[in-house]
């Protein structure tokens, strides 16, 4: 039997600002998580990961993240993309300070 | 300090014109990220986590107040308002906007600084002593030296595609201060018999495989310099493996090989290139030297010094901390910690550089240095100015009095910024500093070096660290090996690994342990803790970082 599919998101870099973005459903990039597209199979994933990867004039480093689902919310499950949701945990500062 | 010729600035401009267009293309589309790529590491620009970061690089850590001023500018204008000091005498800024790196880079050209060369598999910036032409242990001025090889190494064309980056790293004292047996090649200035020359060591690094450098030439007259540095760059060139990432480093080259066959190669390759050079470097570098004459060294009384000294404990324990001896007995090395308790080894905030650069031309022949350990360093100070600069310090928070000890730690940027790392170091540095402060033991565990890396890269030093930190990333969770043992200096050694790791939450409490112990078991308070581990070795410390095991053996 095959493993579980883990949800995943798509996440890249902006060209221009260097901020984390993720791949919405309508093909924006959204500096928060919480709008991501969920991919919920891999052929999916697939087709998504080209899709972010088709817009180098946007994005910088597209790749795949696995996430774990709370009350419907993607959350990282990986502590490197908790950082990347938020911004450096020395002090307040970046994404943290700006978004939230 | 070295002022740039038309040379230099027209290089510079043209260099900076060239990027600026290549920014546009990336950003017009007609670059590709992978096309691209290569041309912004070459001048000095990463992405990172968060973010892009600008390496700029400070040559042999010199600066004057002017260049420390733009850099608190930059940090303002195309920034979030600090700049980050690293191991290797650069500042990083964490937040530019990739539009705005060209201008970032023009201000920096304005005062005959740039980001080239600070990435990439090149020859990167050139380190030097941060005492340099200060130090009381000195025996020539190492910065005319890191100079001439700044001016040699910089768009060298046989070097921008080496198997692999290369350091080079220079002092002109015994006392090793600029950890010369862990670059590529240390060069250490020493006299023989009257005539002046070079020890020249060679495959030193840290990163994944530490090795210990190794001795070149163990007098290398003056004159030979350069060809011998091309030589020994040129045969690694050729032979460095291109085939793995991991062993393309001029240490493997020199262990695969062994010492006498590089030297072989490099003295046939150094009889070839001597004659090509024809005494032009030579010339060169005497109008360097020129360049880097001590300032004239005021006279005066030092009793305001001595009564601020007497009066005031807060200055005295700061005195006794910062203050390194200077070749001129009248005269200070200040070293300006940027290590408060609990904030972020190495980060300044603009109005803390502002300050320092006016402090600088005000009080200290407007020189200013950056250490690899992270810090500022005003090499030229009248012991009569003491006071007043650390009042001036005082009111930009720069007055910690920490220089040598528990919380003076090196740490690298780590996975609070950067791409590669597998695990946090800087929040590990703030709490243990913050611990220690709140024990109150600093003062008391004395002379101590902590170094801390979040990846087997290294930028940290943790293999030299007396207490060695490195982060890593456990089935997907941090978690930190401890090294004792390490030495960064001229009696560099790689430290030993202690024993398995630690989680995040169970670090500090280690280090706590481990402290602990070295309290418990130093012959008396002149005792350091590397010296108390070259005593008694491992065993006791490795008893109070898992006293479970010893509970379980019993």
């Amino acid at each position: 039997m095959s493993k579980p599919f883990i949800p995943k998101v798509v996440t890249a870099n902006a060209l221009l600002e260097g901020d984390v973005v993720y791949l919405t459903a309508d093909d924006q990039w959204s500096r928060q998580l919480a709008d991501a597209e969920v991919i919920e199979d891999l052929a999916h994933g697939d087709l998504r990961l080209l899709d972010g990867s088709s817009q180098p004039d946007v994005v910088v480093g597209v790749y795949l993240i696995d996430v774990a689902l709370e009350d419907g919310i993607p959350q990282p499950t990986h502590f490197r993309e908790e950082f990347r949701t938020r911004g450096p945990s020395n002090y307040n500062h970046g994404k943290q300070a700006e978004l939230f | 300090m070295y002022q740039y010729n038309d040379f230099d600035r027209d290089f510079l401009a043209e260099r900076n014109a060239q990027f600026r267009a290549q920014v546009e293309r990336r950003i017009d589309g007609s670059l590709t990220e992978d096309e691209f790529k290569p041309l912004r590491l070459m001048n000095g620009l990463y992405l990172q986590l968060h973010a892009y970061m600008l390496r700029v690089a400070i040559p042999y850590g010199t600066l004057n107040g002017g260049q420390m001023d733009v850099l608190a500018n930059i940090a303002d204008k195309w920034d979030k308002g600090y700049g980050h000091f690293t191991t290797r005498q650069n500042i990083q800024y964490n937040w530019p906007k990739l539009k705005d790196v060209p201008d970032m880079l023009d201000a920096l050209g304005e005062v005959g600084m740039h980001a080239i060369q600070t990435s990439g598999n090149t020859i990167r910036n050139v380190t030097a002593d941060h005492f340099a032409g200060a130090a009381k242990d000195e025996v020539a001025d190492p910065r005319p030296t890191a100079e001439l090889l700044r001016q040699w190494s910089t768009d060298h064309p046989e070097f921008q595609f080496l198997p692999r980056k290369f350091k080079l790293a220079v002092t002109g004292s015994a006392n090793d201060r600029a950890v010369i047996k862990a670059h590529d090649i240390g060069i250490r200035l020493l006299t023989r018999d009257g005539e002046e020359g070079y020890e020249i060591i060679v495959g030193g690094g840290l990163g994944r495989t530490p090795m210990i450098g190794k001795v070149l030439r163990d007098f290398l007259p003056k004159a030979d310099l350069l060809p011998y540095c091309e030589a020994i760059v040129s045969v690694y060139n050729l032979l460095g493996r291109r085939d793995n990432k991991y062993k393309a480093r001029i240490k493997i080259t020199v262990h695969e090989n062994g010492i006498e066959t590089i030297r072989d190669l490099v003295e046939d390759r150094f009889a070839l290139l001597k004659p090509q050079f024809g005494g032009v470097d030579q010339k060169m570098l005497k109008d360097i030297e020129a360049q880097f004459a001590l300032p004239e060294f005021k006279n005066g009384s030092v009793a305001a010094f001595k009564d601020a000294y007497h009066s005031d404990p807060v200055f005295r324990s700061w005195a006794d901390t910062n203050l390194t001896a200077h070749k001129n007995d009248d005269y200070s090395i200040v070293s300006i910690s940027i290590k408060k308790h609990g904030q972020t080894p190495g980060d300044a905030t603009s109005a803390q550089m502002r300050e320092m650069a006016a402090i600088a031309r005000e009080f200290a022949h407007n020189e200013l240095r950056i250490s690899h350990e992270q810090n500022v360093i005003l090499p030229h100070v009248h012991k009569s100015h003491l006071p007043a600069i650390h009042a001036r310090l005082k009111s930009v928070d720069l007055t910690t009095a920490n220089i040598g000890k528990i919380s003076d730690i090196i740490a690298c940027p780590g996975m609070d910024y950067c791409a590669l790392a597998t695990a946090r170091s800087i929040p590990v540095a703030q709490q243990i500093a913050t611990r220690f402060d709140e024990l109150k033991l600093e003062h008391e565990i004395g002379d101590l070096k902590i170094k801390i890396s979040g990846c087997i890269n290294a930028c940290g030093h943790h293999h030299v660290g007396h207490i060695g930190i490195l982060g890593l990333d456990r089935a997907g969770v941090e978690n930190y090996q401890i090294t004792l043992g390490g030495d960064h200096t001229e009696t560099a050694a790689v430290g030993e690994r202690a024993g398995p790791g630690f989680a995040y939450d169970e670090i500090v409490p280690a280090i706590e342990r481990l402290i602990g112990a070295y309290l418990q078991n130093r012959e008396d308070e002149n005792e350091r803790f590397i010296d108390a581990y070259r005593r008694l070795g491992l065993a006791p410390f490795k008893a109070a970082l898992y006293p479970e095991v010893k509970a379980d053996a019993a």
